[in-house]
């Protein structure tokens, strides 16, 4: 009973954090998909080096931990841009951490997209793509109609880990000090003397969004597998 | 750049290179234990219906579904606060319980442990029928098909998968910063708060990750040459 009273207490303010950490993950989530789009043509492009360009970008976004990316962005663009200002007389910038978090995030996972996206279009037959030229079709045509959904399904399986992987990693963002689910509840833990309790009810959060995005993903399957005919093993 | 800005940047290399040797042993030791755990759970979790089949399967899913930092919470703070925990540290011989190091390493082992049961298991699932038939004709029994055929043969075909593992473990290393241990994102923290210079502290930090990815990387595919030889695509 005491228990229930103490979560009652907390209640709001930890579905509040659940509510950031949700919004963080959805935002870099539809930024980072579009940089993987961008970068994932330039990765495909016929100039060397803008597809050197992509492949870099790609390769030191993955090689360095969410943190470091975090701490370097926060506190160092931060210092940097307030040089700057100071330099021109006007007052301090503060970027708050969620917008540093989005930014973060949507770099980082801006690269696995990238990644997975190339992979999907690599996938699609060329013939198909020649076909909606030989209709006439210009290349935003083509991109619209053919690429695009069809590279939607070999991308899915992609999409899905990229997703899962960054609604975990908004955890870090806590760290920089972002009221997120993570931070509200691990602190509850520390005030009240409750930390197993309150840090569990913060990973029940992710595990029901990990269980609803898997039912989302699921549809999803369905809907860009239509006109798929399946080979049947056993 | 003058004397002093350059000595900066010396310095604070050098610090991060201080933290190099934790990062790579958190790693090591987390991905030794974990991955001799989740050579057992893998072989239960690629079972369907047993009982024990469906804890791994609760197992992983609670660790590959919620954040590390999460699970580094749950240990460090929850399970390190219990009062029979709290006791067993006054316990002569127990003192480590006390240090992060402890309670960050038991995260990681568990952490990894999930994400390489599942790939493993996955491995196991995709062995071709007929090596397990061919086995079987041979008169080895079940165990010794899984011993000497399914698992030689799923370890192999896991190394892609698990190479990645390898290097998001090393990268998961630099949460331990969160809980006062100084590895290479701790020790540019820590420069970072004697110095005030963010882009100095985190700029080293950053190129050492990025060497030891790169390091694995090559290392990995050098390792794929070798086992992996047999699956290459043939030219006809």
């Amino acid at each position: 009973m005491e228990t229930l009273n103490l979560v009652a207490q907390y209640l709001p303010r930890l579905l509040y954090g659940a509510f950031l950490t949700l919004m963080v993950a959805v935002i870099s989530f539809v930024l980072s998909f579009i940089v993987g789009m961008v970068m994932a043509q330039m990765r495909l492009s016929r100039l060397a080096w803008v597809r050197w360009l992509a492949s870099a970008y790609s390769s030191v976004l993955r090689g360095v931990p969410e943190l470091v990316w975090m701490l370097l962005l926060f506190y160092g663009i931060q210092m940097w841009l307030n040089q700057w200002i100071e330099f021109f007389g006007f007052g301090q910038i503060d970027i708050n951490p969620f917008t540093a978090g989005v930014l973060v995030l949507t770099l980082i996972y801006g690269a696995y997209f990238t990644e997975t996206i190339r992979g999907a279009i690599m996938a699609i037959p060329s013939g198909q793509l020649e076909a909606g030229i030989a209709y006439g079709m210009n290349k935003w045509q083509v991109f619209k109609r053919i690429t695009f959904p069809l590279m939607m399904r070999f991308a899915l399986p992609g999409i899905q880990n990229n997703w899962l992987a960054l609604s975990k990693a908004t955890a870090v963002v806590s760290i920089i000090g972002l009221e997120d689910v993570v931070r509200v509840a691990q602190q509850a833990g520390i005030v009240e003397h409750r930390s197993l309790l309150f840090n569990f009810l913060s990973a029940v959060v992710f595990l029901f969004l990990t269980v609803g995005s898997i039912a989302l993903f699921r549809y999803l399957d369905r809907t860009y597998r239509k006109g798929i005919v399946e080979v049947r093993y056993e | 750049m003058n004397n002093d800005t350059m000595q900066l940047w010396i310095d604070s290399f050098l610090q991060c290179l201080a933290g190099l040797p934790l990062t790579l042993g958190l790693t090591f030791v987390s991905l030794m234990i974990g991955g001799m755990m989740a050579l057992p759970l893998s072989v239960m979790h690629s079972r369907k219906t047993t009982w024990s089949a469906k804890w791994v399967r609760m197992f992983a899913f609670f660790f590959t579904g919620t954040p590390l930092l999460v699970q580094l919470y749950i240990f460090y703070d929850g399970v390190g606060s219990m009062d029979w925990v709290q006791n067993l540290m006054e316990v002569p011989g127990f003192n480590f319980l006390r240090e992060g190091y402890f309670w960050v390493l038991l995260g990681l082992i568990f952490n990894t442990a999930a994400y390489t049961t599942i790939i493993l298991s996955g491995a196991i699932r995709n062995t071709e029928n007929g090596e397990v038939e061919a086995g079987r004709a041979y008169g080895l029994s079940a165990a010794q098909v899984m011993r000497h055929i399914i698992l030689p043969s799923s370890l192999r075909r896991a190394l892609p998968a698990y190479s990645n593992e390898v290097i998001l473990m090393v990268q998961a290393t630099a949460l331990a910063s969160s809980f006062t241990l100084y590895e290479i994102t701790g020790q540019a923290h820590r420069f970072d708060s004697t110095n005030y210079q963010p882009f100095v502290a985190y700029v080293p930090a950053a190129i050492l990750y990025l060497l030891i990815t790169f390091v694995l990387v090559q290392a990995f595919k050098a390792l794929e040459r070798k086992y992996l030889a047999h699956l290459k695509p043939r030219a006809h």
